[in-house]
């Protein structure tokens, strides 16, 4: 057995012994903790053992599931796969150590339940980075819609039915279109070859010989899967729903990993087996990341709810990571995959900060909160950390991701990247505006004041705010350290990350030239 | 042809039987008639004993004579059956007649075991008198005596027998016979529930009624293609339409008219409308009963059908296949959102389904072929257990089949809940449950065949019906029980045995199908 399999199945034990703990709230938490630490433990052997420069795939293992249409369980790893595998390694610990304290559960809710999904939802979605058979990706890209959405429906806010049955739906379909596209594929390798197969390797030599046509449609396919899922306008509008209603912990989930599925499928399936309509269609692909930049950067400054906010944020970053991934030149790749990471650092950092105001204020509403700081200065001054890693300062992770999108990009599409630099300058706006709105000035809004006759309306008496409003625990600490030493570190030392992606990066932009090369 | 039999001074030559390959079918049709017998003679309070014991054993032992057959194939294998028909040309038991026999028993048994069971309501779902009015006290006083009609063991015996011959008939008049042996008994057993029995009388009517002109239909269809090719025989058919001067017309027509009384057989919209009232009135192991096994004999016949005799004339018939599919699982898929009440909108979702058989269906392909047949065994299993957990959640009017009584069900009973989340859910396609390996199978064979618009369309209706799956599943878990809720029976033997059986194949189908499909595709019709 592998360490990947060992990764990949590790949680889904711990979810079996997490689930009948239905009665202690804290022995669940403590299982899911130490279940959740030790897949964090096995990352480190996983990232060591890791050769950049080996073959594409690395950790591999493969068994028979179902011949008659030559399909196997099979995985393995490249580089972008390790760093997103990496993070859920390094997120879930952290949604574990929150729940109880920044994300309170609804009423008669045991966190036994919570926890085994969130447990079992991380090994579907590593499994679903590891995948290296196109359908098994397709089964477990749909699987693991099953536990996101009674995460969203069960343990979410006063409309998580709708949210979770839009977020489902939204995802279903694209999935069921990337298989008819995936059976296409199928098809296409059984008519070069004689014979039909869903194995990526095989598929990334043949399905690249087919013509234009059939790759348009089958790239369509596809696309349209991992644009729903990353969210790119116009297919954004079940992420600020599901978002907005989602616990916390879910939302970094959500934001943080899964939909980075999205743009990772972009660059392990889209362009390697569609490489000719890749550059076809580039030019749409880019369109509807440009929009989203503008879009979710503009609709960000302009929202009420925090949760929601950070939805749109996250539009606003698929679209440069979307940018930076079909600008083919390696700068703009390498830029867009550690910005995946990035990405899922800094905005799951903000989320968590965000998640902990609401815990205190009881209210997502902006407008309910202000001049925080002065009852939370530790609080704020986290707050700002992530805001500003948001807003890609330099000497935080995001701004190298983001320069090396940009400053790629510009070779080979420099209109498009001109419009999406403005929505640098919007970032930040948005995020210092919350941060103004939210932290500074006068101590003022509902949600710290505390309405007369609620309960928690207990007034301090020196400055009329709830007495219930503190500033950060140590166990909120613990979670947040981890989180400010990555975006911090990585901000002025990146190259650990770089490096892993490099080589495959490369790779994958040499295809698109070659054939551009062989097409001229 | 009078002459013919002359000459051969009036002694019709007795055909060559080969008693081996007919014997599931013999065993069940026989049973039936015993049963019949068993009615007349036993007194009331030992039949139900009797017959369940009959029927059950009629059943196994009729997948036993099956399994011998199989094992006892010239070669051993599975492939190498005997490629012309058994009995004179009448009955062909092919590779797939053998793989939908299978499949019709192991479904019929676990119909079998629904009907029978008596633990739910006290006496069985079925009334004690099929002759009992709807309304009234009186009657419901009698309705609520304990015992129940037992005739309805035979019934099934016979729709089940004459699914198994409508499969593997070879001409099309043993088909008509074949189709009226099976529909008569789902008629009446229709009209024999114990409850709400105005619904069920309506039901038994409006299916009769219907069927009744879905079979003349059938039938003048025979009459044209007999006129056309001078024979009944499926292959003879083939044989006439390559390659002659003949009137179109005529083909035209008879096909056409054949194609639709299977269509209404297998509750393909448009020719669904039947469908709803019926599965909502019948008694609901009988509404299981139909859902599974009427399918798969209507499929089955339709493959043979198209296959055998009409292949040669499929351009004909291809695009308005392709617009019935289409329609069928609009139908389905669009209507089932507007459903309050559980069993029709099941209903809706087997017009839907029955819209992805039809894509499988007009695939004449050897991956169009098992595939088909793979999605009726998976349907098949799926759709019996979802009835059976149907019939578990009750309040005191009987079944509690409004969906709004469902809401907060998890929290009452997490099993049934997760039982029934599973099977919505390989309703819906979702992977790792049979109903999304058949809908792959049938899509990619759809596809390899160059039908990719009608795939992509079936996917968006997938999608669409999806939606009213998951409202149920949303209603189940995430919503607050009504305080006079229903309550959840705890099933007996029986009917754990059926429900579990189909839960069970649901789940070794989508994991694991390898086997299934290997049987699927073990050979092709008999020409």
């Amino acid at each position: 057995m592998t360490i990947l399999l060992a990764i990949i199945l590790l949680p889904l034990v711990g979810a079996a012994v997490v689930a009948p703990l239905r009665g202690n709230d804290r022995l669940a938490t403590a299982t899911a903790l130490g279940f959740s630490l030790a897949t964090l433990a096995l990352v480190v052997p996983l990232w060591l053992s890791y050769d950049p420069d080996g073959a594409r795939l690395q950790q591999t293992s493969s068994v028979d599931w179902i011949p008659p249409f030559d399909i196997h369980i099979s995985f393995g790893i490249d580089g972008i796969a390790l760093l997103m595998i990496a993070v859920i390694g390094v997120l879930v610990p952290m949604i574990i150590g929150l729940v109880g304290v920044t994300d309170k559960l609804p009423e008669g809710r045991s966190a036994g339940g919570y926890l085994s999904l969130i447990l079992v939802q991380q090994s579907l979605t590593i499994a679903v980075f590891a995948a290296t058979d196109v359908f098994l990706f397709y089964v477990l890209f749909e699987i693991m819609l099953i536990p996101m959405y009674f995460l969203i429906g069960g343990y979410g806010g006063r409309s998580r039915q709708y949210a979770a049955v839009k977020f489902f739906l939204y995802s279903f379909l694209g999935g069921l279109i990337m298989l008819a596209a995936a059976i296409g594929a199928y098809v296409q390798a059984a008519d070069q070859l004689g014979e039909g197969t869903f194995d990526w390797q095989t598929l990334a030599q043949v399905v690249p010989q087919a013509p234009l046509t059939t790759q348009i449609w089958l790239f369509l396919g596809f696309f349209l899967a991992f644009a729903i899922k990353a969210p790119l306008v116009p297919l954004h509008t079940w992420l600020p729903d599901a978002a907005g209603e989602a616990p916390i912990g879910v939302v970094v989930l959500l934001v943080g990993v899964l939909d980075k599925v999205g743009t990772f499928g972009f660059l392990r399936y889209s362009i390697p087996l569609f490489p000719d309509a890749s550059q076809e269609l580039a030019p749409l692909v880019l369109g509807l990341a440009v929009a989203g930049v503008l879009y979710g950067s503009t609709l960000a400054a302009g929202q009420r709810d925090m949760k929601r906010f950070i939805a749109y944020v996250s539009i606003a970053h698929f679209g440069f990571i979307a940018l930076g991934i079909f600008a083919f030149t390696t700068q703009a790749q390498v830029g867009a995959v550690t910005y995946m990471l990035n990405h899922s650092l800094a905005t799951g950092m903000l989320i968590i900060v965000i998640g902990m105001v609401i815990a205190r204020g009881g209210s997502t509403t902006i407008s309910a909160y202000g001049g925080m700081a002065k009852l939370t200065p530790l609080l704020a001054g986290l707050f700002l950390i992530a805001g500003l890693s948001t807003l890609s300062l330099p000497g935080t992770n995001s701004f190298v991701s983001e320069f090396l999108v940009l400053i790629g990009s510009f070779d080979t599409q420099p209109v498009f990247t001109a419009f999406a630099t403005v929505g640098m300058v919007l970032a930040a706006v948005y995020v210092l505006w919350l941060y103004q709105r939210v932290m500074q000035g006068s101590l003022r809004g509902d949600a710290l004041l505390g309405a007369a006759g609620g309960p928690g309306a207990v007034e301090a008496p020196e400055t009329g705010a709830k007495k219930t409003i503190r500033d950060v625990s140590w166990r909120e600490l613990a979670v947040l350290t981890p989180l400010v030493v990555l975006v911090i570190g990585l901000g002025f030392y990146p190259k650990p990350a770089l490096d892993v992606v490099n080589p495959v990066v490369g790779e994958t932009v040499s295809i698109v030239s070659v054939t551009e090369g062989s097409n001229e | 042809m009078p002459q013919q039999f002359l000459a051969q001074g009036g002694a019709i030559p007795m055909p060559q039987i080969d008693y081996g390959a007919v014997m599931p079918v013999l065993i069940v049709l026989s049973a039936a008639a015993i049963g019949v017998l068993l009615e007349a003679f036993l007194p009331k309070h030992q039949r139900w004993s009797v017959q369940v014991t009959l029927s059950l054993a009629a059943v196994v032992g009729a997948g036993v004579a099956l399994g011998a057959y199989l094992s006892g194939a010239p070669d051993g294998g599975v492939t190498t059956f005997k490629a012309d028909g058994a009995v004179a040309g009448a009955i062909a038991v092919d590779a797939p007649t053998l793989f939908l026999w299978g499949t019709l028993l192991a479904l019929g048994l676990a119909s079998l075991l629904m009907i029978g069971d008596r633990s739910l309501e006290p006496g069985g779902a079925f009334v004690s008198q099929a002759g009992l009015q709807g309304g009234g006290l009186q009657t419901r006083e009698r309705a609520n005596t304990t015992g129940m009609q037992t005739e309805i063991f035979p019934l099934s015996l016979f729709a089940l027998g004459g699914m198994m011959t409508f499969v593997a008939a070879n001409d099309l008049l043993t088909m008509f016979i074949a189709l009226e042996v099976l529909s008569l008994p789902l008629y009446l057993m229709c009209g024999l529930a114990r409850r709400r029995r105005l619904l069920s009388q309506e039901a038994a009517v409006k299916y009769f009624l219907l069927g009744a002109f879905a079979s003349a239909f059938f039938l003048y269809g025979i009459a044209l293609l007999y006129g056309y090719a001078g024979s009944v025989k499926l292959g003879a058919i083939a044989a006439a339409t390559a390659g002659t001067d003949r009137s179109d017309t005529l083909l035209y027509a008879g096909i056409a008219l054949v194609v639709v009384g299977l269509l209404f057989k297998g509750s393909v919209g448009p020719f669904h409308t039947w469908t709803p009232d019926v599965y909502q009135g019948a008694p609901t192991p009988v509404t299981g009963f139909m859902a599974a096994c009427t399918k798969v004999a209507a499929f089955g016949a339709m493959l043979r059908v198209l296959t055998v005799a009409f292949e040669p004339a499929s351009w004909e018939w291809e695009i308005p296949l392709w617009l019935i599919a289409v329609i069928s699982m609009a139908i389905g898929a669009i209507l089932g959102l507007t459903q309050r009440d559980l069993k029709r909108m099941i209903a809706y979702s087997s017009i839907a389904h029955a819209g992805f058989l039809v894509v499988g269906a007009m695939t004449l392909t050897e991956d169009g072929l098992s595939a088909t047949l793979f999605y009726l065994l998976a349907y098949g299993f799926t759709t019996l257990a979802v009835f059976g957990v149907i019939s578990l959640v009750r309040d005191a009017n009987g079944e509690a089949t409004d969906l709004s009584s469902w809401a907060g069900l998890a929290k009452r009973s997490p099993l049934v809940a997760g039982v029934f989340t599973f099977l919505l859910l390989a309703l819906a396609g979702i992977p790792l449950t049979s109903g999304f390996i058949g809908k792959f199978a049938v899509f990619s064979a759809a596809i390899d065949n160059g039908n990719a618009a009608l795939v992509v369309i079936a996917l968006v209706a997938s999608a669409i019906a999806a939606f009213f799956y998951l409202r149920v599943v949303v209603l189940m878990y995430f919503s607050e029980p009504a305080p006079e809720g229903p309550a959840v029976s705890v099933p007996g033997a029986f009917t754990t045995a059926a429900i579990t059986l189909g839960t069970v194949a649901t789940l070794v189908l989508g994991v694991l199908p390898a086997f299934a499909l290997d049987w699927a595709s073990a050979g092709g019709f008999a020409p």
